[in-house]
Order: structure tokens, then sequence, then C-alpha cells
């Protein structure tokens, strides 16, 4: 019987978002929104500005409360439960355990006052690490894996570069071996060159990992070589969902044509 | 040094400065915080004849609890007899009319900002705290709602990355004063900025421990008979300062020791930071390398200074 129970719960999505919606005020943030996600997989949500996926991202990550909906997570703590029908307790220990949550600026998501060490080693600790050898040991292997300078890490993250912050703050977010991040413009404000090696280093990381992943992006390209699947949103609305390289290549919606055809070429 | 009364002149100020209903909220907030220890109850703190900073949250716990038949000891840095510590002691002279006395063993309430007397606490005796800043987690989160929240659920391990930058940066486990504990497996706590060297004295004390923040306006207790576990990694445990030095003064090897420097060619000593606990030593009859030093005469003449006043 207890068999048959965690089979069923393995075989159960991973994120399931059923109904969401969350308006401030008159504006719609997000309006009826479904959709799961399986366990390694990685979706992509793009939209311009304004469309409402960072609401949706931050409505899934449990920091704001949608104002009908259920965001059902499978956890390893908890099973198949609808987040906000969890106690705030609750939610913010899966939170800690078990996602991840890359802020598009990385000062956003890092602690500015403490070394970038202790920002990659901070996970450990909240989850009740509390042998500083052992800790050391995987935020050094992590610091390998993100190609940081293994020298630096004792160095406060405001003497590191954009693309090393957003590389730290990426370590971070990864090495309590989390199921589920939520990236939010994860190559946002960076140049290009260093954009391109970030994405290659996440396509490895989440692939080798068998992470599942929400990317929040207005960036096609970005979208392309990492989302297996993409959502494309237009004033708090879905407007086309699907594989990624059928969404690309043969856009429905004249909103996703639209956005297809303004890609710039060289 | 003699315990002394002061009398005071009656009718000029309510007994121990506060009034009847100031006195009553704090002691609703002292019980609340010794029914839940470690935990920061807040309460209407009032403004002081002293400024923020000089110890308005031990005065006042000090004012709702002093009675008629208290002995009053007050220090400063351990010592007895440094500016901030007599006037405090002088204040409670005068608006509640207590004997006030410098030996750790004669006093009921203790008031003080850094340190815990070398002479262990007995039941019955309250120590007060000055504290500055109430909140551990503070300097690693700046926001109220946020620290309140990890108190709630018991998320402390955002204190551990002060440890782990510690350990990173010095090899070890450097903060000296302040040093966070956790209360009755319970609630995470600031014991204020008295050394780490006196943490393990807080550990099943006799004594009440009560701490007040003026300007934070935040209560918390350890009562007595209390567990109170200081902060450490399993690779890297806690430990106290230690000096190769005796005191100078009386040869005492094992209090906490400040290091005086006597002269522009880095000639120093070491002496004993409780100046009562010293003083005691040297009655009786014990001496240190530097005994008879001018200094040694110097706290002599501060005492009789106070003794003619």
């Amino acid at each position: 019987m207890e068999r048959a129970d965690v089979q069923h719960q393995d075989d159960a999505a991973l994120l399931a978002v059923r109904g969401l919606n969350k308006r401030f005020g008159n504006v719609v943030a997000c309006h009826d929104i479904n959709f799961e996600l399986r366990r390694g997989e990685i979706l992509g949500i793009v939209g311009e500005s304004g469309s409402g996926k960072t609401t949706l991202l931050r409505c899934m990550a449990g920091q704001i409360d949608p104002d009908a909906g259920q965001v059902v997570f499978n956890s390893r703590r908890h099973g198949v439960k609808d987040i906000f029908a969890l106690s705030e307790q609750d939610r913010r220990r899966i939170s800690r355990e078990e996602w991840g949550y890359v802020h598009q600026n990385p000062r956003d998501g890092l602690r500015m006052r403490v070394s970038g060490g202790a920002n990659v080693a901070e996970p450990l600790m909240m989850n009740g690490q509390r042998h500083y050898g052992q800790m050391r040991e995987l935020t050094l292997e992590w610091f390998e894996k993100v190609e940081l300078d293994i020298a630096r890490i004792d160095n406060k993250p405001r003497t590191f570069s954009g693309g090393m912050q957003q590389r730290l703050q990426i370590a971070r977010n990864l090495i309590h071996s989390p199921s589920l991040v939520f990236m939010d413009e994860p190559t946002g404000g960076l140049d290009v060159s260093v954009q391109a090696r970030l994405l290659d280093l996440m396509r490895l990381l989440v692939r080798d990992m068998g992470l599942a992943a929400i990317i929040v992006t207005h960036d096609i390209a970005v979208a392309r070589l990492l989302a297996d699947r993409l959502m494309v949103m237009k004033s708090g609305e879905v407007v086309e969902h699907g594989l990624t390289d059928q969404v690309l290549d043969d856009p429905q919606h004249g909103y996703t044509q639209l956005l297809v055809s303004s890609v710039l070429q060289i | 040094m003699t315990t002394q009364t002061n009398r005071m002149q009656h009718g000029a100020y309510n007994h121990a400065y506060l009034d009847e209903q100031t006195k009553r909220m704090i002691r609703r907030a002292i019980l609340k915080a010794v029914a839940i220890p470690g935990y920061q109850v807040p309460f209407g703190s009032r403004e002081m004849p002293v400024p923020y900073g000089w110890g308005t949250g031990g005065i006042q716990v000090t004012a709702s609890i002093i009675g008629q038949d208290d002995v009053y000891k007050c220090i400063d840095q351990g010592a007895d007899d440094t500016t901030n510590a007599v006037s405090i002691r002088r204040f409670f002279a005068r608006v509640a009319d207590v004997a006030t006395t410098e030996r750790t063993a004669e006093a009921t309430i203790i008031q003080t900002r850094h340190r815990i007397p070398e002479a262990p606490l007995k039941e019955g005796q309250i120590m007060v705290y000055q504290v500055p800043q109430p909140e551990p987690l503070r300097g690693l989160e700046p926001r109220e709602t946020e620290t309140r929240a990890m108190h709630a659920y018991e998320e402390y391990g955002l204190q551990y990355l002060s440890l782990y930058e510690s350990v990173a940066a010095f090899g070890r486990i450097a903060g000296g004063a302040g040093y966070p504990v956790l209360v009755d497996e319970r609630y995470l706590m600031s014991p204020s900025p008295i050394p780490k060297f006196d943490n393990p004295k807080l550990h099943q004390s006799e004594a009440l421990h009560l701490f007040g923040a003026g300007r934070e306006k935040r209560i918390y207790a350890v009562p007595p008979h209390t567990d109170v576990r200081s902060l450490d990694f399993e690779d890297y445990p806690f430990d106290v300062q230690s000096w190769d030095e005796v005191c100078a003064l009386c040869g005492c090897p094992d209090s906490y020791k400040d290091e005086v420097i006597l002269d522009d060619e880095g000639t120093r000593m070491f002496v004993c930071s409780d100046s009562s606990h010293c003083s005691d030593r040297r009655d009786a009859g014990h001496a240190g390398p530097m005994a008879g030093h001018e200094l040694d005469q110097g706290s002599a003449d501060a005492a009789n200074l106070e003794d003619a006043e």
C-alpha cells in the first residue's frame, strides 16, 4: 500500500498550477493560469515587460499570495500539496529545502555583507549543516563547478563582476540539491559573451542534476537554449503554450509571431 | 569598599524614578520574558534622564524591580568605579533610597553592560543587563518582520553565517563579545555585549538574568536553571578567551583581563576587569607581579574619593 503511494507520488507532476489569478487593484497580473511541470523539465515563460511573468513566478514560489487558484507541489516532506494550504512555516521550509530562486539582479539574491563562500554555503547552514569543514569542501567544489576562482572564496560579492555575481548566485541556489529552481531573467543585464558562457553553464548543471526549472525571460534566445517547453504570456494571460521548437518555429498566436519576428539578426 | 546607604529628599521623585503604571507595564513584560526564556518582549520604553546608549533599558528594568531592601551594585566594563557605573549607582541610591555595594556577594541586584562578575552568582540575585541591540540576527537580516518570522519558526541557520565568516577569516570563531546563544534549546538570544568568556556563566545559572534594551524597546530574560548553549560548529567547538598572563595586581590566573598600556614604549599590564573581584583578592593578601603599582594606588584613591562624598 505504502509502495503504491510512493509510486503515485513519483508519477505526479512536480508542480501543477491550477486556475491561478492575481490582480493588483484593477490591473490583472495573472489570469487563469494552468499548467504542469514534471521532474527534470525546463519551462520557459516569455513575454514582454508587464505581462505578468514575474508575478506568476513569485506566486509559484510562495512569495505572494494569489487571489485564486492552487500551486500544487510534490514535496519530499509533505507529498503532493497545495503550497498555500500549508502553514507559512512549512512553505518556508519547502522553499529552503527544495527550491532555489535566482534573481535577475544578483544583489537581490546575495548577501552583500558576507563573503562569496558564505553566500554559497548559506543554504547548507539553513538546512542544518553544522560542520564547517564539510561545508567548505562543498563550497569549493561549487566554486569550481560555476567556474569561479577558488582563491576568491573569501572575497565579498561586491568585488566580483556582474557575471561572477550571477554565477555565485547560481551556485548558492543549486548547492543544496533543490528539485525545482525558479529563475527570473537570469541573464538580464549581462553582456552577450558572458551571457553565452552562463547559459552554457546553466544548461550543463541543470541537465546534470536533473533539475526542474522555470525560467522567466524576455529573451527568446535564452528560452530556445534552455527550455523544453515554452509559455508565452501577454497581459496576464497565457496566449500560447507548447514545445519550445514548435512555438518558435511555427508560432500560432499573433503576439508570438511578432515576438519571434522581432529577434535581431546579425 | 563599604556598603553605604544614601538618604534622598522624599517627595522629589516617585520611588525609583518611574511612575507606578510604567513599572507595572515593565513588570508584565518581565514576567512574560521569564515565562518564555530568550524571547524578546516588546515594551513601552520611557524617556530617561540619560541618553539612549547609556543604559536606559537596564535602568528601567532595575527601576521596576528594585525595592527598599535591595542592595544595588552597578558595573561598567566589569569595574565599579567607572563614570557610568558610579553615576547610575548614585542615581538609584538617590531615587530609590537603596543600599549600594561593590561586592558581588552582597548585592541583590547587579546592573551591568559588559561583564558578569567573576564571583559565582547565588539564588535570589538578579543580573540586569543594558542591551544596545537585542536582535542577534540584525547584522545579517535588516528586516524586523523577517527576523520575527525566523524566531517564530526557529530558523536559525542564518546565525551560523557569521560563525562561518569568522572561521573563514581567522581560522577560528573569533567573535569576542555578544556571542549568540540558544536559550533552552529554543530561542536564539544575544547575551548583550558580554565577552564570550562570560557565556558559560549563563548556563544553568542560580540567578535570574534580565535584559533591557531601551532604544529597541525589548526585554528578555534567562530564568535560573536554564540551559544556555553558545553556538558553534562540530569541528570548531565553542571556547572562551584565556590569557598567558596573571593579573598584574592580584595575581589571579583565570579571570577576564583588561590590557592596560602604561607608556609610549609599549609597556603593558593585564589586570582583572572585575574590579571588585580584584580588590577582594588583594584584601585577602594575594599579590601580582606589579602589586603596589600606581594604578593600584589610583583605584584606592578613587574609592576613597567616592566614600568622601
